[in-house]
């Protein structure tokens, strides 16, 4: 009966395992050590996520190399993306120390479910099933909830945490429920057979296009552009920041994994349908957003509003692939799209990173005041926040605006060029509040004088990031290169 | 009407009863009970589907796991029927409405060109087929990378579970050195600003 079975190969998963079985470890090394030796657990996290770094680095190579029944694809481009998730997901872990000692938040559990949401990204990235595609996203969401509501006292964290569990459930029933008309239609759930019958045309087209439709809202609820964007600002604002930066930073690029292998590797022939329905979320969230967090006073709002709106710009990027049934285009829109979501995790990180860096204990630095003089408190931190804002406001040469006009340049040549208009004027408008915090950082009396504390290596990546945000500005080539190469390699177009 | 007819339709006809009894029965302990029964009928139709499987693993997990978890509580707290039955009536055009909606759409699949009964022909099994056999084989080969994953899944629920309900005893006398080092003023001493008491004319 087990005759025609063939032992998966484990090398290509290798990373996934070691992650698994280091954080079972660290989950019993906790006991072990008890509460006497604080640190032992988040250096064990860090360490692990290094030790993965170097072995998803040196097991890659420039083939796409199927396992575990064709359900896990280890390519340049999840090796790639990997990388990124674990220096996105180090970096986080480096900014939020202090801030959850100062909270009493620093908790194994905080660790092992961030290294469980690690775990899920992995898997989404590595997807080639929608069955593994479903796990995956449930395995991040899962240990989002439960880190939203890591800080068990707050009644705004547990609505928050509320919000989210309710909105997820259900953006994960859209999902699933576009999944089950796929699979309804082609009578598979590995993605590319779906790819193989759609184009072979031996498919259900009104099933098909029906499932896609869920598929699109229920990656559209993950990605967070509207309309399915309603828990963003919520959850962004209620979430102890460390999260918010957590789920701000590395879940994005998990969730353009998903995007590529759904849309792009499974639906690439039914292209010209989705990127209608892309081309209408990411008008709707570039205006909307832009105009929404104009009216904020709490800069996680206010940030969670721009995130609205950058994730708006990605997706725009997306529609641009297939011009009038012409695929020339492709290449260069999803390596804008990859580019930009590169870009807007960095950025992301940098900005939420400040808000840690001014909060100390019983001092939440979460509104707009709380940036006010701080050129005067330290102009080195006052520099960075500077570069950051030009760099979200699109203003040249940082690396926000080589993401903005690499869209602009595809959406142009897609023949868009009313949206890219518009696209530019909201991004104008957006530029007037990330201004507004520069404003209040130079020409405002400071309100608080707290010397700014700071563990060394909080204030050595959080300055490193600021530079990698104005260097990659001027040396775009650095993130294109690699992205065109992975895409490329990957998705053999 | 052969025997499998006449079976369907009595394991049918109880179990339409026993649901309607759920919704209907004053006692929530009795409504559990329904429920119960509900459930074993349902498992044999799956059995008359040749789906040994679920029909086990229905009476295993809903049976014998969740509804005796259900009937704990609902012994443990004291449930107030009044005031749970007073919006029944209220509630009644609403449920019916969703209720017949949801009938109307299962007459609409079923009936549909898509996934109605002709799209889906049903599948005989050679004699001595198990899908027991069959899914245990497919989890533990095809299938094991998702079968992990959702293990991994259940592992988180419980961490989950532990760090947001887990606290410590409210008569516990045990002192932390740290917690009394954090101490701050705020926490102790509250200021609170009472007008001065004015001399009045004797």
């Amino acid at each position: 009966m087990l005759n025609n079975f063939v032992m998966p190969d484990l090398i290509p998963a290798l990373p996934e395992i070691f992650l698994l079985a280091m954080t079972c470890v660290i989950l019993l090394a906790d006991l072990l050590v008890g509460k006497t030796h604080r640190s032992v657990v988040p250096l064990l996290s860090v360490s692990t996520l290094l030790f993965c770094g170097a072995i998803t680095f040196f097991t890659a190579d420039g083939h796409s190399v199927l396992t575990f029944s064709n359900m896990f694809v280890d390519d340049l481009l999840s090796d790639f993306l990997k990388l990124l998730t674990y220096g996105a997901v180090i970096v986080m872990l480096v900014y939020s120390r202090s801030y959850l000692k100062a909270r009493n938040l620093d908790k194994s559990e905080f660790y092992l479910l961030v290294l469980f949401a690690t775990l899920g990204m992995m898997v989404m990235i590595s997807a080639n099933h929608l069955l593994t595609i479903y796990l995956g996203v449930e395995l991040l969401s899962l240990s989002l909830y439960a880190l939203v509501a890591i800080d068990r006292d707050s009644a705004r964290a547990t609505e928050a945490a509320m919000k989210y569990f309710v909105l997820g459930a259900l953006a994960s029933g859209l999902l699933l429920y576009g999944m089950s008309m796929l699979y309804g239609a082609s009578g598979t759930l590995q993605i590319d057979v779906i790819a193989r019958e759609i184009y072979e045309g031996d498919y259900n087209h009104t099933v098909m296009l029906l499932g896609l439709v869920f598929i699109v809202a229920g990656l559209a609820f993950k990605l967070g552009v509207v309309p399915f964007h309603m828990w963003i600002p919520d959850v962004y604002e209620g979430a102890p920041t460390a999260v918010t930066l957590f789920i701000a930073s590395a879940p994005k690029l998990a969730g353009f994994a998903i995007v590529m292998r759904l849309l792009v590797s499974g639906m690439f022939e039914l292209a010209p349908q989705w990127q209608t329905m892309l081309l209408l979320l990411a008008v709707l969230s570039i205006g909307l957003g832009n105009l929404a967090a104009i009216a904020q006073s709490n800069i996680k709002r206010m940030l969670a509003y721009s995130a609205i709106s950058h994730m708006g710009f990605m997706v725009l990027a997306l529609t641009a692939g297939v011009v009038a049934g012409d695929r020339a285009y492709a290449l260069s829109a999803y390596t804008s799209a990859m580019y930009y979501t590169i870009a807007y995790v960095l950025m992301s990180l940098a900005s939420f990173g400040m808000i840690l860096l001014l909060s100390r204990a019983g001092h939440e630095a979460e509104n707009l005041d709380d940036f006010k003089g701080l050129n005067k408190r330290s102009p080195w931190f006052a520099a960075i926040m500077l570069v950051l804002m030009f760099s979200m406001a699109g203003i040249p040469f940082f690396i926000g605006f080589f993401a903005k006009f690499s869209v602009l340049t595809v959406i142009v040549a897609a023949r868009h060029v009313g949206v890219a208009v518009f696209a530019v004027l909201f991004s104008l408008i957006g530029a007037f509040y990330y201004l507004r915090v520069v404003k209040l950082m130079y020409f405002d009396a400071p309100l608080d004088h707290a010397p700014i504390e700071a563990t060394l290596p909080f204030r050595v990546l959080l300055s490193a990031n600021g530079i990698a945000i104005a260097l990659l500005g001027l040396f775009p080539q650095f993130v294109i290169v690699p992205c065109l190469v992975a895409l490329r390699l990957s998705l053999g177009a | 009407m052969d025997f499998k007819t006449i079976l369907f339709y009595m394991l049918s006809a109880v179990m339409i009863f026993a649901a309607f009894r759920v919704i209907t029965a004053r006692n929530p302990v009795h409504a559990a009970l329904f429920l119960v029964l509900a459930f074993f009928q349902a498992s044999g139709l799956w059995l008359l589907l040749q789906a040994e499987f679920l029909a086990v693993a229905l009476i295993v997990v809903y049976v014998g796991a969740v509804m005796v978890l259900f009937l704990f509580v609902v012994m443990m707290l004291d449930i107030n029927i009044e005031s749970v039955r007073r919006g029944f009536w209220n509630h009644l055009p609403l449920g019916a409405t969703i209720g017949g909606l949801m009938v109307f759409e299962m007459f609409a699949v079923l009936s549909g060109r898509y996934f109605g009964l002709d799209a889906m022909p049903q599948q005989t099994n050679p004699v001595g087929y198990s899908n027991t056999k069959e899914l245990g084989r497919l989890l533990f080969t095809d299938f094991a990378y998702p079968f992990e994953l959702a293990s991994v899944i259940l592992l988180v629920a419980i961490i989950a579970a532990v760090v947001l309900t887990h606290r410590k005893r409210k008569d516990s006398k045990v002192m932390r050195v740290v917690d009394q080092l954090a101490v701050r003023r705020e926490d102790r001493i509250r200021m609170v600003n009472m007008p001065s008491e004015k001399e009045t004319a004797e």
